[in-house]
């Protein structure tokens, strides 16, 4: 007997309808929400691939029952902004064009978006503190941390608006 | 035959396999490369804008199809722009000489008074009504190339020589769905396998209602022979079947690799195929014979993404999308096991995260065909395991280099061999390998005859083997060890990272032994004025100190390559601090790669390569234990963001050269500047890779 499922994403409510309700909140994003911008790395919650933010902090979800996570806010790269309207961290990525492959970024914007949300003003030490739970295997590293140093800019300038 | 065609262009002469005007401003640009995050479809339109006169807007770049697009064979070896932009750089010259004959025929004057802008035909500065689309009806592009065409000269290239954005990159930032494994087919199937230890192991028992239990959902189990897969709707519940499936199949004859063969040594004394190359074998005359030995042990790919395949078979004809490097050598592999005509398979490259090399990506799409063929109708789509990508993927082989110099009195090299054992470096479906799946079918196809990329192509263990360095007489010594405790294949550089860390140690072991500095040394015994161009430029852009002292627990170390001998030159300089670890603090690197079509993607490529480089040199060794026992992050580390080193490039103008690939330049380098750094950091030398702590405390208690 299926079980539904409430709860926010992308400041939108949605409610699933599921049988397995230990279902991992990745495959419900991406498989009954069709959200595939948070990607799938290795359902250990190593790698950092499947990074989302849950009520505003940055948390793994390839293992995280969704059971878990109802009445909750999830906010997904998604929900960062799109090419018409791109977050300061998705244009300041695409002006270093930080990356390579491209795989582990979804997680990592979400990562960069939680430090910057706490602590607007990071250090480039801070920044890396910050990302070692996202694993990136091209070695786009420096220009990620340079992306995320010139949004920080970016967005104290916007709020300073 | 034609030898004035670049060599892609010659094996795929009509132009339609290259370039298509499809639609009103639009141009397609077909090739057979593919994009693995080393962003060379963005480089591909930049050279066709050029040779066209198009705007970069209107190009489309389509890449690794079989049903269109040109036969590459393989995205690898930093050969992608080296050749296969040059071949597009002439189809597209081919194309406009053709346009620009009928254009003249059409407005009644000679072709040269005409001139291009963005797809508009000019004459006199004034438009003529003409442009590509209007006049591509009268063209026949299925002609062949013929060479006669004149590509542009490079003072007339706009884009090429520019740092133009990355096409893919935007997608990527915004989470669409660009990946292979976003892909949604209608009515498809997810399909996890249940992966045969190794190529004699047979299926014993299933626990097929343990395993339903754990699912949670409705799961089918498909099996032929000892392949055996697990399917179903719901990817939860497969998942979930597959994890479980782990404990409740049981295999016989399984032989697993041991601790012991983990470590390069172990390749001493094993059956091999000998090789020998280059200067016969010398007597050192009574002059000093220098002789070290230097070891790596096997490394993993570890694609950030576990891989990923789709195949659907319906009607007589299979589609197939893969993240693999090469579509046609991919197609002509499954014809084989699945016994098809290779007409009747369609391989479609769709992208997947990085892949540095042969990792599973090949066997992934192999899964999905096999499960495809007996659930005919439906798509399936194999998504391999973090587990399963780390065990089953090829992984590059352990390699032992043993370096002997005879010196002269002034300590410079005059005869120097290199002796190597490795495994293979090619195991690739198109070299003859087997694609997983099909050893677990009935009747598997016979293990490869020994075999390594011939030394025509750059060579596998013997890549970069032999030094650039002025030295009278050179030899190479392979021993090609046949039966390794893993599947080996290739990584990024093959052979090439090893070698050079072992030759430029050497020489800095040389230069140490003569009490001389390593960047005055090299450049005592090397003439080619590009590679002391870009040693001269690092030490120029690192403050190079030669009086700086050694043993301080701070170092620094230099090391030079080409890579292949015949693709780009680079020297890198590395700075850092030894306690019990290593900390990389600073990097500066100075490459020559000829004519550049993407300033910026070249940097990013040779960071890339430097980063990766470290992550393989502090971290990373596959171990075995009863298995592999390097099955997921936590067993096999890699380098994190607060370890990365800052690091400066610079270019060395040389755009009137031809373009020289440059993905694989750094790695080697990069190690073997980072194993003189220690060196001098710590005042005593570590020959084995990883520089692990275990190594760093063993190397000073010998001291």
């Amino acid at each position: 007997m299926p079980k539904r499922f409430e709860f926010s994403v992308n400041g939108k409510a949605v409610s699933v309808s599921l049988d397995n309700e230990e279902s991992p909140l990745l495959d419900v994003l991406r498989n009954s929400l069709g959200l595939k911008g948070t990607r799938f790395g290795c359902g250990l919650e190593q790698c950092g691939c499947c990074m989302v933010l849950i009520d505003g902090a940055p948390e793994k979800c390839c293992t995280k029952p969704v059971w878990s996570v109802v009445g909750k806010e999830i906010v997904t790269v998604e929900g960062l902004g799109d090419a018409a309207r791109p977050h300061p961290l998705q244009q300041s990525f695409l002006d270093e064009q930080a990356g390579q492959c491209g795989y582990c970024l979804a997680g990592i914007l979400v990562s960069a978006k939680a430090l910057l949300d706490k602590n607007p003003k990071p250090s480039r030490a801070e920044i890396a503190q910050a990302l070692d739970g996202n694993i990136c295997r091209c070695g786009s590293h420096n220009r990620i941390l340079r992306a995320v140093e010139k949004a920080a800019v970016l967005m104290r300038a916007g709020a300073e608006r | 035959m034609n030898a004035s065609l670049p060599g892609p262009l010659n094996d795929n002469p009509n132009l339609d396999r290259w370039v298509a005007f499809p639609s009103p401003g639009q141009v397609t640009i077909l090739t057979g490369r593919v994009e693995l995050g080393q962003g060379v479809l963005t480089a591909m339109a930049q050279i066709a804008a050029d040779e066209l006169d198009v705007a970069m807007e209107r190009i489309t770049v389509r890449s690794g199809d079989t049903e269109q697009g040109p036969n590459e064979g393989y995205t690898a070896g930093s050969q992608s722009i080296q050749f296969g932009g040059v071949a597009l750089r002439q189809a597209c010259a081919e194309v406009r000489a053709l346009f620009l004959d009928q254009a003249g025929k059409v407005l009644g004057c000679k072709a040269s008074e005409i001139s291009i802008r963005d797809g508009r035909f000019h004459r006199n500065g004034a438009s003529t009504g003409q442009d590509y689309w209007t006049l591509s009806g009268a063209i026949d592009l299925t002609s062949r190339a013929t060479g006669a065409a004149a590509r542009k000269a490079i003072a007339d290239l706009k884009s090429v020589g520019a740092s133009s954005p990355r096409l893919d990159l935007p997608g990527k930032v915004f989470g669409d769905s660009v990946f292979i494994h976003d892909m949604e087919l209608d009515g498809m199937i997810h399909a996890r396998v249940i992966r045969q230890p190794d190529r004699d192991a047979t299926i014993a028992s299933i626990d097929e209602r343990a395993i339903c239990r754990v699912a949670k959902g409705p799961v089918e189990f498909v099996r032929n022979g000892d392949f055996l897969a697990i399917v179903g709707d719901d990817e939860t519940a497969v998942d979930a079947a597959a994890a479980a499936a782990v404990g409740h199949v049981i295999w016989h004859n399984v032989e697993a690799p041991i601790p012991t063969q983990q470590e390069a040594s172990w390749l001493l004394q094993r059956p091999a195929v000998d090789r020998a190359f280059g200067a016969a074998p010398a007597d050192s005359q009574g002059r000093e014979r220098f002789e070290r030995s230097y070891t790596r042990g096997y490394l993993a790919h570890a694609s950030i993404s576990p891989s990923c395949g789709l195949a659907l078979y319906q009607d007589g004809k299979l589609n197939v999308w893969t993240h693999c490097q090469g579509v046609y050598p991919l197609r002509a592999a499954l014809a084989k096991i699945l016994k098809l005509d290779p007409s009747s398979i369609i391989v479609h490259h769709v992208q997947g995260s990085g892949c540095y090399g042969h990792n599973g990506a090949d066997d992934a799409a192999a899964d999905a065909a096999i499960i495809a063929m007996q659930k005919p109708g439906r798509p399936i789509r194999v998504r391999w395991r973090r587990e399963e990508e780390f065990i089953y993927e090829p992984k590059t082989p352990a390699m032992v280099v043993k370096v002997r110099a005879i010196l002269d009195e002034a300590g410079k090299p005059v005869d120097w061999t290199q002796e190597i054992w490795s495994p293979t470096h090619n195991l690739r479906p198109g070299a003859g390998g087997n694609l997983l799946g099909a050893l677990a079918l009935p009747n598997p196809p016979p293990e490869p005859p020994p075999n390594d990329v011939p030394e025509a192509n750059g060579g596998g263990a013997t890549r970069n083997a032999e030094p650039l360095y002025d030295i009278p007489a050179k030899r190479i010594l392979h021993h090609l060890v046949t039966e390794p405790p893993v599947r080996t294949s290739a990584l990024r550089g093959l052979g090439a990272m090893p070698n050079v860390f072992a030759l430029e140690c050497c020489i800095d072991e040389l230069a140490d032994r003569g009490g001389k500095d390593p960047v005055q040394y090299r450049l005592s015994i090397i003439t080619d004025p590009r590679a002391r161009a870009v040693i001269e430029k690092v030490a120029a852009m690192a403050k190079w100190n030669p009086d700086a002292a050694g043993g301080t627990g701070r170092g620094r170390g230099i090391a030079f390559a080409r890579y292949k001998n015949r693709a780009a030159y680079s020297a890198v300089v590395v700075e850092l601090s030894v306690d019990e670890d290593i900390r990389l603090h600073r990097v500066w690197c100075a490459t020559d790669a000829g004519l550049v079509v993407n300033p910026d993607g070249v940097i990013n490529q040779l960071e890339g390569g430097i980063i990766q480089s470290a992550s393989w040199v502090l971290k990373e060794q596959v171990r075995f234990d009863n298995g592999v026992a390097s099955y997921d992050w936590q067993t096999y580390p890699v380098i994190k963001f607060s370890e990365v080193p800052e690091i400066e490039i610079e270019l060395i103008n040389t755009q009137d050269e031809p373009p020289l690939g440059v993905g694989e330049v750094t790695a080697g380098p990069t190690a073997a500047a980072i194993g003189n750094a220690v060196s001098h950091a710590l005042g005593a030398r570590i020959r084995d890779l990883p520089l692990t702590r275990e190594r760093i405390t063993a190397a000073l208690l010998k001291e």
